[in-house]
C-alpha cells in the first residue's frame, strides 16, 4: 500500500447553488472536474493522492438534490438525499422496505448521515490493488494485480470478470435494480432516464468505469416506479465486520407471491462482478413454482452457473447459493 | 503529446503500457488525406493507359487465350474475404470503443483475431505449395520496376519497361506492409491472449515481464493503428474505377483476356506455370 498522505492536492473549488449551475460548470471543464457528492469517495482518492483532478465539484449545497417525493405511487429520490433519509424516510419504508433496509446496511450511522444515494451507486470499484494507485486495467494499464496466481483477491469477482475483477461495492444499487429503478441523468440541457440495470457497465464495455457516467453527465434522481410497491422483499448483506463494511456478497430480491406460488421475481447480487449482477436466469427459472425447498434449491444451482472463482474467493460460491435459498425462502435463518 | 503511455509499476520500474489513442486518430486521419491527396492527383493527372491501339494488336497475336482468365482461385478468394473479415472485425472492435460506442468487444476482438490467425497460418501454407510463393514479393530485382513504375505514375507515358506479372507492384508492396504489420499484431496478440481470459489458454500474467509485456501491448496498438491507414487505403483502392478488375476478380475469380494482356506481361505471368492461376 502507498503511504497514506492525508493532505490533499491542490484543485479549484466549486460549490453551485442549483443543478444548472453544476451543468455549466460541468460543460466547461468537462473530464477535469471531479463531482462531490457526500465525498466517502471522493476523499479516499484525493487524500491518497491518486486522483488529482483540477476541479472538484461539491454538490452539498444544490438543495434540489435532496430528498424524497412521490411520484405516482413509486418515488422519486434527489441523488444527493443521504442516506440515512433513504432508510428512515416513511414512503421508502411504507413502499420499498428492500430499499429501506438496504441503505441501512450500508458502512456506519455516521457513513449514512453524509453519504448519498447519488453517490453510493456511483462509488468507485474499492479493489486495493487499483485503489493504491497501480498500474492496473482499471487505472489505464494493461494488468489486472487482482487476477494473478499470487494475488490477494478474497473479495474479488466470481462472474463476468473481463481482464478486471474489481466488483461493484454498492449495496442499494442491487434494490434499485431488483425494482426496476431508472436513473435521471442531465447532461447539459438533455435529460436521459437510464434503467438502473443498464447505469452499471462491466469491465468489457468500459474497463475504467463501473457506471455508465461520463465526464459532464450528472446524476439527478432516482425514480423507483410503483410496480414492485409492497411486494415480498428480501436484503441480506454478508461482510467481514457486520458494525461497519463493504458487501463481500449481498442479494436484493423482490417477489409477487400469489398464495404459495412465485408469480413473478427480479433477483440481484452484487459483491460478485463488476456491475450488480442480474440473475435472469434463476428469475426465469422459479417463475410460477412454488416457493419451497425444492424451487430454492433449483435456484440455487442456476444462480452460480458460469462462475469462475480466483485463488481466495471460491467461498462465493456457496454463498451465493445460500443467499438465494433464503431470499426464496425469505428467512435469514434458513441454513440448509 | 504524448505517443506512448508509461506506469510506474508497484516495483517502481517505468514501463509502457499503451500506445496514446491519439495516434488511432492520426492514422485515421492520415488515411483519409491520403485517400484525398491521391484521389486528387487522379483525377487532375494524366494517368497511363495501354494504348487501346496495342491491346486490340495483342489480343489478334493472342487469339488461343480463351475470353476468362482465373486470377484467383476459389481457395484463395475464401482466404481473403475470411481474412477481410476477421480484419474488419478486429478494427471495429478494438477502435469503435475509443470513438464513443461502448460493448463488450474484447470477445469478439480475440476470436476474431484467432480466426485472423488461422487463416494466415492456412494461407502461408497454401502459398508455399500450392500457389508460386515468390510471385507476390518484392526484392532488389525488382528496383528497375519500381522507378519506371512511379514515372508512369508522374505521368510519364512514353517510358518504355516492364508490365506487371500477377500482381502489380502496388499489390507486391501492400502485401509487405501487411506482412509486417500482419505478424507483429498477431505474435502480440497471441501472447495477449494469456493476459486475459479466454476458452482457449489458461491466464499466466507473469510468462513475461512487465517491460516485455510492455512492448507487446505497444507493439499491437501500433500495428493496430498502422492497419487503420492500411485498411482505408486498401478499401480505397478497390474501389478506384481503373482497379475495379482486381476486385471484380477477387470475388469472381476470373479477369477478361483484353485485362490480362492490358496491365500484366504475358511473359511474366504466363498461363502454363504454377502460378496459382489458370486459364479457364
Amino acid at each position: 500500500m502507498p503511504p497514506i498522505r492525508d493532505v490533499m492536492p491542490a484543485f479549484e473549488l466549486f460549490q453551485p447553488a442549483s443543478v444548472a449551475d453544476t451543468l455549466g460548470i460541468l460543460d466547461r471543464y468537462g473530464a477535469d472536474a471531479w463531482i462531490m457528492a457526500g465525498g466517502m469517495d471522493t476523499f479516499d482518492w484525493l487524500k491518497d493522492r491518486i486522483a488529482r483532478p483540477k476541479v472538484v465539484v461539491d454538490l452539498s449545497l444544490v438543495s434540489e438534490l435532496r430528498g424524497i417525493k412521490d411520484a405516482g405511487g413509486g418515488i422519486e429520490i434527489g441523488a444527493m438525499t443521504t442516506l440515512t433519509e433513504v432508510a428512515n424516510h416513511a414512503l421508502v419504508k411504507e413502499r420499498f422496505p428492500l430499499l429501506a433496509q438496504a441503505a441501512l446496511l450500508v458502512a456506519s450511522p455516521q457513513i449514512r448521515n453524509q453519504g448519498t444515494a447519488g453517490g453510493n451507486v456511483s462509488q468507485d470499484a474499492r479493489c486495493w490493488y487499483y485503489r493504491a494507485g497501480w498500474p492496473c486495467y482499471r487505472a489505464g494499464g494493461n494488468i489486472c494485480y487482482a487476477d494473478t496466481p499470487t494475488a490477494v483477491n478474497r473479495e474479488h469477482a466470481i462472474f463476468d470478470a473481463d481482464r478486471c475483477v474489481a466488483v461493484n461495492p454498492s449495496d442499494t444499487a442491487p434494490a434499485l435494480i431488483a425494482l426496476d429503478a431508472s436513473f435521471v441523468v442531465k447532461t447539459g440541457g438533455q435529460d436521459r432516464v437510464v434503467p438502473a440495470e443498464d447505469f452499471f457497465v462491466g469491465p468489457g464495455t468500459d474497463i475504467t468505469r463501473l457506471t455508465m457516467l461520463q465526464p459532464g453527465d450528472l446524476l439527478t434522481a432516482i425514480r423507483i416506479p410503483a410496480t414492485w410497491a409492497g411486494k415480498a422483499h428480501y436484503f441480506e448483506k454478508v461482510r467481514d465486520r457486520q458494525v461497519w463494511d463493504f458487501p463481500l456478497v449481498n442479494i436484493a430480491s423482490i417477489m409477487n407471491v400469489s398464495g404459495s406460488t412465485i408469480a413473478d421475481a427480479r433477483m440481484v447480487v452484487n459483491g460478485v462482478a463488476a456491475r450488480p449482477y442480474r440473475l435472469a436466469a434463476v428469475e426465469a427459472a422459479i417463475k410460477g413454482k412454488a416457493r419451497d425447498k425444492a424451487t430454492a434449491d433449483m435456484a440455487a444451482d442456476i444462480a452460480v452457473q458460469g462462475a469462475v472463482t480466483l485463488r481466495h474467493n471460491e467461498y462465493k460460491v456457496p454463498l451465493v447459493k445460500a443467499l438465494v435459498k433464503r431470499a426464496i425462502r425469505g428467512d435469514a435463518e434458513w441454513t440448509s | 503529446m504524448d505517443f506512448l503511455t508509461w506506469a510506474r509499476s508497484p516495483w517502481g520500474d517505468n514501463v509502457l503500457t499503451h500506445i496514446s489513442w491519439s495516434l488511432f486518430w492520426a492514422a485515421l486521419v492520415g488515411g483519409l488525406l491520403f485517400l484525398l491527396g491521391h484521389g486528387g492527383y487522379m483525377l487532375f493527372s494524366q494517368h497511363r493507359h495501354r494504348d487501346p491501339a496495342e491491346v486490340d494488336r495483342m489480343e489478334a497475336e493472342h487469339k488461343g487465350l480463351p475470353a476468362k482468365i482465373q486470377r484467383h482461385g476459389m481457395v484463395a478468394r475464401t482466404f481473403h474475404w475470411i481474412m477481410a473479415a476477421s480484419m474488419l472485425t478486429l478494427l471495429f472492435t478494438a477502435f469503435l470503443p475509443i470513438v464513443g460506442v461502448q460493448f463488450a468487444w474484447v470477445q469478439w476482438h480475440w476470436i476474431a483475431g484467432t480466426v485472423l490467425t488461422a487463416s494466415i497460418l492456412f494461407h502461408v501454407i497454401h502459398a508455399t505449395f500450392f500457389l508460386d510463393f515468390w510471385s507476390i514479393w518484392v526484392g532488389p530485382k525488382d528496383i528497375p520496376e519500381i522507378k519506371i513504375e512511379l514515372m508512369r505514375e508522374m505521368g510519364r507515358e512514353d517510358i518504355a519497361g516492364p508490365r506487371p506479372g500477377k500482381y502489380p507492384l502496388g499489390n507486391r508492396l501492400y502485401h509487405l506492409a501487411v506482412v509486417v504489420a500482419g505478424l507483429v499484431v498477431i505474435i502480440s496478440g497471441v501472447l495477449m491472449m494469456w493476459r486475459v481470459r479466454t476458452s482457449l489458454t489458461t491466464r499466466n500474467p507473469y510468462m513475461l515481464s512487465d517491460i516485455t509485456w510492455g512492448f507487446t501491448y505497444v507493439a499491437h496498438g501500433l500495428m493496430g493503428v498502422g492497419f487503420v491507414g492500411l485498411v482505408i487505403a486498401h478499401i480505397y483502392f478497390a474501389l478506384r474505377p481503373e482497379k475495379l478488375w482486381i476486385t471484380k476478380a477477387m470475388i469472381f475469380g476470373f479477369i477478361t483476356r483484353r485485362e490480362y494482356l492490358e496491365f500484366h506481361d504475358p511473359d511474366r505471368w504466363a498461363q502454363d506455370n504454377k502460378s496459382g492461376s489458370k486459364v479457364v
